[in-house]
């Protein structure tokens, strides 16, 4: 399993209930299930991967996470989770809402935008980055709401969602995000896992 | 006295090896009626195994009947689900124990309009009892009793047999570990209210009809029989589904005939399903089951609202509808999902795109073959014993 998920997985207590929105072929879920005794639900919108998740006997919902979150009611499970999805949105910050409003808290990860990789490629080059976690070209990447850690961090804090913890992640090292070493974090994590609500 | 039940032409195509139970136990009906003895009459495929922990319930649509898979004695064509059920199929009669009842209502032995009124010694006709999906259901609980399962596997049904499906969840919570609803509704739209009644006034134009009585002249309102079925049949197919079998081709003739005969394939087909039907059905069986489809509102009979209907329900559950199905929408089963969900169930859903309309879940659509397969194998490692 990958890094980020081990991460995620590290955040939820056992025995609880969680919600994987784009839950993808069930990775995560299955480890939850299988590790934790977590009671899980996935919402996914790919047929294939609902099929994968269907026959490994996790429950999964197809679904679109941008349009029918409604269905879930208000703080229904105990986490709910967002993996590399939220800059995939239309309207991210009403994803994020809806995902506070159903979970009693939410563990979303993002791919960093403020990663130094990404920033030297549009500073020295003048072109749109292309990385290991965004591994697109501009004309067929479905992200569209880029953000870095710092972005969603400052986010959380003028909308006044509680930040429990913010993990960074680079390959294998991992490391505690704070505001005392955020402008550090945000230039060498590529991905951010936030834990809020 | 003989029976006048067996004037039927197509009751005596009825053999006496088709399996039944008397229901003794009194089952006191919606509408008021208490009804004891009656007939009900089932198939079973593959074996129950030792564990006790293989069986499939198998809830039957419209103009379905008891004979699933492999041949039916009676019409000596195949199953209605042969697509899903049988060896090696995704319903596979090798591993599972499958079975399925007749409704009440019906005309395949279980008991029904065209069964003997013992006051009158008639058939019932109209005097049979106005009946709804939950007193379909409840009709077969003695079934499983008879059967001695305890629980079962899974619970299977497409359209009215989801319909049952979920009236049997919501009234025997916890009797099935697993069930898929597919194609259905948890209260009857009012499109579809609408279709069920141009069926029953075609059936009731039909002067042969005699306000339900034709059985006394030992014949059926076949013309009008035949329209309801050819309404069925164009709601089960899709638009896009319809415009590519049959396009605008002519039935083995090379130009119009300027006649009222049936120059397009589509008219000779509807009119083929049409003709076949009424040698296997009753006229008034469709009466009653597509009344029973009108009356089913689950959000009615619970007044909390269909979240009530699914309250502590440890069944796991898996919605599947078909994208070009417009009879049962995708939109409808999803808010069985959103009940489900609201209730705290344990539920997956899958929409299965597909051009094959209504009638996707009968025909061979891999994916929703696929999909079926998959939940059920999964399902039997969980509850194995």
């Amino acid at each position: 399993m990958k890094k980020e998920f081990k991460v995620i997985a590290d955040l939820l207590p056992n025995n609880t209930r969680v919600l994987d929105v784009g839950c993808g072929d069930g990775a995560l879920m299955g480890f939850l299930v299988k590790e934790k005794n977590i009671e899980v639900r996935g919402l996914e919108l790919n047929q294939d991967n609902v099929q994968e998740c269907i026959y490994k006997g996790l429950p999964v919902i197809q679904g679109n996470a941008e349009t029918e979150l409604y269905q879930f009611p208000k703080q229904s499970f105990d986490y709910v989770v967002l993996s590399q999805t939220l800059q995939a949105f239309y309207q991210p910050d009403k994803v994020l809402r809806e995902l506070l409003r159903i979970g009693k808290s939410v563990v979303v990860s993002i791919p960093n935008f403020g990663y130094w990789k990404v920033r030297t490629s549009l500073l020295l080059f003048g072109k749109m980055p292309i990385t290991k976690t965004l591994p697109n070209t501009w004309f067929n990447t479905p992200n569209l709401h880029m953000c870095t850690i710092k972005d969603l961090f400052n986010y959380c804090e003028s909308q006044n969602i509680a930040i429990k913890k913010v993990i960074g992640v680079n390959e294998d090292k991992i490391s505690l995000i704070k505001k005392s070493n955020l402008e550090m974090k945000n230039l060498f994590s590529k991905l951010g896992v936030f834990l809020i609500g | 006295m003989p029976s006048l039940a067996g004037l039927f032409f197509w009751m005596n195509k009825k053999t006496e090896n088709i399996n039944k139970i008397t229901v003794t136990k009194p089952l006191k009906l919606d509408c008021g009626k208490t009804i004891k003895d009656f007939p009900l009459a089932y198939e079973t495929y593959g074996k129950f195994n030792k564990n006790k922990d293989n069986a499939i319930l198998v809830f039957h649509a419209l103009t379905g009947d008891q004979f699933v898979a492999g041949t039916n004695p009676v019409t000596k064509k195949e199953g209605w689900w042969v697509s899903a059920v049988g060896p090696g199929k995704a319903i596979d009669t090798d591993k599972y124990f499958v079975i399925c009842a007749n409704v009440i209502g019906g005309c395949m032995g279980s008991w029904g309009p065209s069964d003997l009124n013992k006051d009158t010694n008639h058939p019932y006709g109209l005097d049979f009892p106005v009946i709804t999906i939950k007193d379909i259901v409840r009709a077969q609980e003695s079934l499983l009793d008879h059967l001695g399962i305890e629980k079962l596997l899974c619970a299977t049904g497409g359209s009215m047999g989801g319909m049952q499906l979920l009236q049997f969840c919501a009234t025997f919570p916890n009797k099935t570990f697993s069930a898929i609803p597919i194609a259905c509704s948890a209260s009857h739209s009012a499109q579809n209210i609408a279709l069920n009644e141009l069926a029953r006034q075609a059936i009731m134009a039909d002067p042969v009809w005699d306000k339900g009585k034709y059985f006394l002249k030992n014949t059926q309102p076949k013309n009008g029989l035949s329209v309801a079925r050819m309404v069925g049949h164009i709601s089960y197919l899709s638009e896009q589904g319809m415009q590519e079998k049959f396009g605008r081709k002519l039935q083995e003739k090379a130009d119009y005939e300027f006649s009222f005969n049936a120059d397009f394939q589509v008219e000779s087909y509807l009119r083929h399903q049409g003709s076949s039907f009424v040698e296997r059905f009753d006229a008034n069986s469709i009466l009653y089951i597509t009344r029973a489809m009108d009356y089913f509102d689950l959000t009615k009979q619970f007044k909390g609202g269909l979240t009530e209907a699914f309250k502590n329900q440890k069944t796991k559950f898996l919605v599947i509808s078909f994208s070009s199905d417009w009879l049962y929408t995708t939109k409808e089963n999803k808010d069985i999902v959103i009940a489900l969900n609201s209730s705290g169930a344990d539920v997956s859903y899958s929409e299965i795109v597909t051009d094959k309309g209504h009638d996707s879940f009968l025909v061979n659509e891999p994916e929703f073959l696929k999909t079926l397969k998959g939940f059920l194998d999964s399902m039997y490692e969980k509850f194995k014993r």
